[in-house]
């Protein structure tokens, strides 16, 4: 692609300034706080606004709380039937959009995730209630598959309207016995993002799920796995690695859920938390309430992949582990360092810049580290300030209006099942030895000196961003997609993956590098100029044979 | 199987919708204002119904589409979202100067009784609607009808900005309905070839549609410009295709501004071609020219060709109510039988020109509206087809009782060429005969005892 144009040197207040400068004063001085330029500052690191509104009218690429909930934490899960109390449009757009893929293996042998439930609410239901239909709509599920969990879910229009739905689940629950009903208050005006239902849907699978199950689990090696949703496939891929290390993954919250392993998580000895946002809560409340410690890991990127596995050994100590996962590492690295070998050519020195979600903005840098891509601005959709500079800002996080409304579930160590899988001196010794627990750099250590952080960035700023800066990449979601397109960068949706993965551990690594040395090295972007417009003027006659 | 759950046997519900043949107004009403020239969308609500109709679009076009929210949080959810509009409407007129606004309403700002003129005025006596902008809203609570009645409301909203002029402008209204881009595309032309002076609205085509060339236009430049709308205030008459569709604008113009209406089907198939072709060339008063007495030709020629392949195939249908008129008008008419019809778009009256259109099959057929795909399916089970015709996620049904699948409607996320090549007119009906035939005939094929297979067919 004709890139002379692109040796322009920017500076990055200029970028800063000039992505500030239409906007209304009001706007402006909102944005330019969530606008930060990564750089040594005197005695402090820079700061940055997030989890705040979205500017009303400003194009947002962020969801609600209901996509949070329903879309991203529950929808991976099989074996449950999920409900959606509200008029249509919710229930529908959530059905089968996401790439979260699922085996459908479970001891019930269901897989209800290719069905969209509602209970299509009607303008009688809004004037005289809804808890009657949704009551209703419980028994037909119920009637009709049997299932062993039915989750509702509500929309906006419920909670105006005052449906009691915990009162509904709970009365149903009762009457069936055998089949647990429980609601999640997911209307999308709470919070001000996706992140707000991801927090809602983990509390209550946590209140309602976690600790029921009658199986015992004696596997070696047992963790649960956090935040890992199975786009394209990766949780399939980490699984893979795990076995083969002989580590048993217990649970994954939550792709390719099953009831039966959302009960069974208080029995792992560790878990291992990959997307920080959507989940880490729930790391803390597993280790109050049964005595799990929990480690950050991150399976993408092979490099990542390895140094998370030798992580989880280290925490066994057990030198059996310690010598399979190196095992593990020596097979499978080869491919990999060769995948590499053969892309690093046509992708080194390219560059990138990512806008999604609340942990892959972080992650994915990796991968791109791995070809040689430099990431020159990125950000997150919905993550919160302990994201980006890390959780020892946790302690000073204003708790504003929009985040109290989310409920925030206290929980005691269990009479029964509390039991530290490590004395406070094992604890004492695997930190020194390099194991941090509870531990969360964030985002901004991970990017260079001078790069921009940018959190929740909209339509507007992404053209100009690409426009100012030309990226060799873009990436975030689908809706952003054909906007960057259109102007002649590839765009990579890092959410969904538009098609393809997985990602995560060491295939997928190989598949990344091919899929991105197949994206910026495309023969189609220099189709856009056809002949006559390169050349517009009639310098040369027409040369007959 | 992925629909394993599916039993045969079908119970009443009267609560639960499952996989629906619907989804909610505020998308109708987004697709239909992308149809205005610089206009960009608006919707007035929480910004997670914004982001999942600008999703569903996009994966159905793969073009970028622009639409804005209010953003509502929990306390614009209380006391009301006026605030929010306001400072909407100022932030989009700033940031990205549109000339239109088109504001449609969502179940949240419905539920609370948010009153769009009202809070437009607030906003023009504030000075935030800068001199030559327009806004205009449309109320689209989804609680009631579907999809269809969103898109209906917008267009309606569009005519309600008519001005009835002086005089005349010797032009006929044309009211398409909610069809593709290309669609938009050919009854154009078709107007075109007729000699019929049409003022088409809304108009999607070189807006969802576009080319790759390096440069990003927010506001592409198709579409229908305002001035355009108003101007169908002078009117000779409207020609507004589909009842569900397009019938409320067209009837509005005529009682505020005397444009006397017709509402007809929509062009699929050779009969309702042959019904817009003659009634565009009546009004306008015109000869039809032998270019589409050919397409026509063409049309029919295809069915007596391959009409053997046809004659008494067993098709189930699901879609939106006009469109599914005029494609079971279709199928009759080559002598198909559509068996299992449904729509999610509630209306008896459905049922009722289903029932017309099928009365001469010597069969009952199974018609629904208000029904969903669970249903659809299940009657397939009861009564198995040679085909299935409608949107993508017909796929999983298809795959289960392994059918022939022709991808037809809204959505389409897996398949490209819809937004490229029409479906309507005779040139549509070439090309839906081609689909059909196309997975008929690779069935066949795939199906045929090597002793049967045959190379020419
Ligand atoms: S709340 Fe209403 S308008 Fe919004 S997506 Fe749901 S059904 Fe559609
Ligand atoms: S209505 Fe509410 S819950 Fe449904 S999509 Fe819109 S914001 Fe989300």
């Amino acid at each position: 692609m004709g890139k002379a144009h692109k040796l322009v040197q920017w500076d990055p207040h200029n970028v800063k300034e000039k992505l500030l400068e239409k906007y209304p004063p009001k706007v402006a001085r909102k944005r330019a706080k969530q606008i930060m330029i990564n750089e040594a500052q005197e005695n402090t690191t820079p700061e940055i606004v997030a989890n705040v509104r979205t500017i009303p009218g400003i194009i947002t690429m962020r969801g609600c709380t209901y996509a949070g909930c329903k879309g991203v934490i529950m929808g991976p899960t099989s074996d449950i039937v999920n409900l959606v109390h509200g008029p249509i449009g919710c229930s529908f757009y959530a059905w089968l959009t996401r790439r979260n893929q699922t085996d459908g293996i479970n001891d019930s042998d269901s897989n209800y995730l290719s069905y969209c439930m509602s209970t299509d609410m009607q303008d009688s239901d809004i004037i005289f209630g809804g808890e009657k239909k949704l009551e209703a709509a419980i028994q037909e599920a119920y009637d009709l598959f049997h299932p062993k969990a039915i989750a509702v879910f509500a929309t906006c229009p419920v909670g105006l309207i005052g449906d009691d739905i915990h009162a509904v689940a709970k009365k149903m629950k009762e009457k069936f016995g055998d089949c647990n009903v429980f609601a999640f208050s997911c209307e999308g005006y709470k919070g001000v993002s996706q992140s707000a239902g991801h927090h809602i849907a983990n509390n209550q699978v946590f209140t309602h799920i976690v600790g029921s199950s009658e199986t015992e689990k004696n596997e070696k090696y047992k963790i649960n796995l956090l935040g890992e949703y199975n786009i394209g496939g990766d949780g399939f891929e980490i699984d893979r690695i795990l076995e083969k290390c002989g580590i048993t993954n217990i649970s994954t919250f939550s792709g390719n859920a099953t009831y039966d392993k959302f009960a069974s998580a208080n029995q792992a000895d560790l878990s291992c938390v990959m997307c920080h946002r959507s989940i880490n809560y729930v790391a803390d409340m597993l280790e109050t309430k049964y005595g799990i410690p929990w480690i950050k890991i991150n399976f993408i990127g092979a490099e990542a992949t390895a140094k998370s596995l030798r992580k989880i050994a280290k925490y066994f100590d057990d030198q059996e582990l310690i010598d399979r996962v190196e095992e593990v590492i020596a097979e499978e690295m080869p491919a990999v360092k060769a995948a590499i070998e053969d892309v690093y050519p046509r992708t080194k020195g390219k560059t990138a810049m990512l806008f999604v979600g609340g942990s892959r903005a972080h992650h994915y840098q990796e991968l791109f580290n791995e070809m040689g891509m430099k990431t020159l601005s990125a950000g997150y959709e919905f993550g919160h300030r302990d994201d980006y500079e890390g959780r020892h800002v946790i302690p000073d996080l204003k708790v504003d209006a929009d985040s109290r409304n989310i409920e925030e579930i206290h929980v005691e160590p269990d009479p029964e099942l509390y039991r530290p899988r490590k004395t406070d001196e094992e604890i004492a010794a695997l930190e020194a030895a390099g194991v941090d627990f509870k531990e969360y750099e964030g985002l901004n250590p991970m990017m260079e000196e001078g790069t921009i952080v940018i959190d929740d960035l909209n339509q507007y700023e992404a053209e100009k961003l690409v426009e100012l800066m030309k990226p060799d990449l873009f990436c975030a979601g689908i809706k952003e997609k054909y906007s960057i397109q259109k102007l002649g960068v590839p765009m990579k949706q890092l959410h969904s993956y538009d098609s393809g993965g997985p990602y995560a551990g060491f295939q997928g690594a190989i598949n990344f590098y091919q899929e991105i040395d197949r994206l910026v090295n495309s023969k189609v972007w220099s189709f856009m100029k056809a002949p006559w417009q390169e050349n517009p003027e009639l310098s040369a006659t027409y040369v007959w044979e | 199987m992925l629909l394993r759950h599916t039993p045969k046997e079908i119970s009443e519900r009267k609560a639960l919708m499952i996989n629906p043949a619907k989804t909610c107004q505020p998308i109708g009403a987004m697709y239909a204002a992308l149809g205005i020239k610089d206009c960009l969308p608006h919707s007035h609500g929480s910004q997670g119904c914004c982001a999942y109709h600008r999703s569903t679009l996009t994966r159905h076009y793969k073009e970028p589409i622009s639409a804005a929210t209010s953003s509502f949080t929990e306390g614009a959810s209380v006391f009301g979202g006026q605030a929010n509009l306001v400072q909407a409407i100022d932030n989009i007129f700033t940031v990205y100067e549109p000339k239109v606004v088109a504001v449609h309403t969502t179940c949240l700002s419905e539920t609370i009784g948010d009153d769009l003129p009202q809070i437009f005025d607030k906003a023009k006596k504030d000075k935030k609607v800068p001199e030559g902008k327009t806004v205009l809203g449309a109320p689209t609570p989804s609680y009631v009808g579907s999809h269809v009645t969103g898109f209906s409301n917008m267009v309606k909203a569009m005519a309600a900005m008519a001005e009835q002029g002086e005089q005349k402008n010797g032009k006929i209204n044309l009211i398409p309905g909610w069809v593709e881009p290309a669609d938009m595309e050919e009854i154009k032309r078709l107007a075109g070839l007729v000699g019929a002076k049409i003022n088409m609205f809304p108009d999607t085509s070189g807006v969802l549609d576009g080319p790759l060339t390096g440069k990003y236009k927010m506001f592409p430049d198709g579409g229908t410009s305002i001035e355009d709308i108003k101007a169908s205030g002078g009117g000779i008459g409207t020609l507004a295709l589909g009842e569900w569709c397009s019938a409320d604008a067209a009837r509005l113009l005529d009682t505020t501004c005397k444009v006397p209406c017709s509402v007809i089907d929509m062009p699929f198939g050779l009969k309702a071609t042959d019904r817009f072709i003659d009634a565009l060339r009546t009004i306008a008063g015109t000869s039809v020219p032998d270019e589409i007495a050919i397409e026509r030709g063409k049309l029919v020629d295809m069915v007596s060709d391959m009409h053997q392949y046809l004659y008494g195939k067993k098709v189930a249908l699901v879609g939106d109510p006009d469109q599914l008129i005029a494609m079971t008008e279709f199928l009759v008419s080559i002598d198909m039988s559509p068996v299992h019809i449904v729509t999610g778009t509630p209306g008896k009256k459905f049922e009722k020109r289903i029932k017309e259109i099928t009365a001469d099959m010597g069969r009952e057929v199974n018609v629904k509206a208000a029904g969903d795909m669970f249903l659809l399916h299940q009657w397939i089970k009861n009564e198995p087809v040679d085909l299935i015709i409608g949107n993508t996620y017909c796929k999983y049904i298809a795959r289960d009782e392994d059918l022939p699948f022709v991808r037809w409607g809204f959505p389409i996320l897996d398949r490209q060429g819809h937004q490229h090549f029409p479906t309507v007119g005779y040139k549509g009906g070439l090309r839906l005969l081609e689909q059909i035939l196309g997975v008929l005939l690779d069935r066949k094929d795939r199906d045929d005892p090597e002793e049967k297979f045959e190379l020419v067919l």
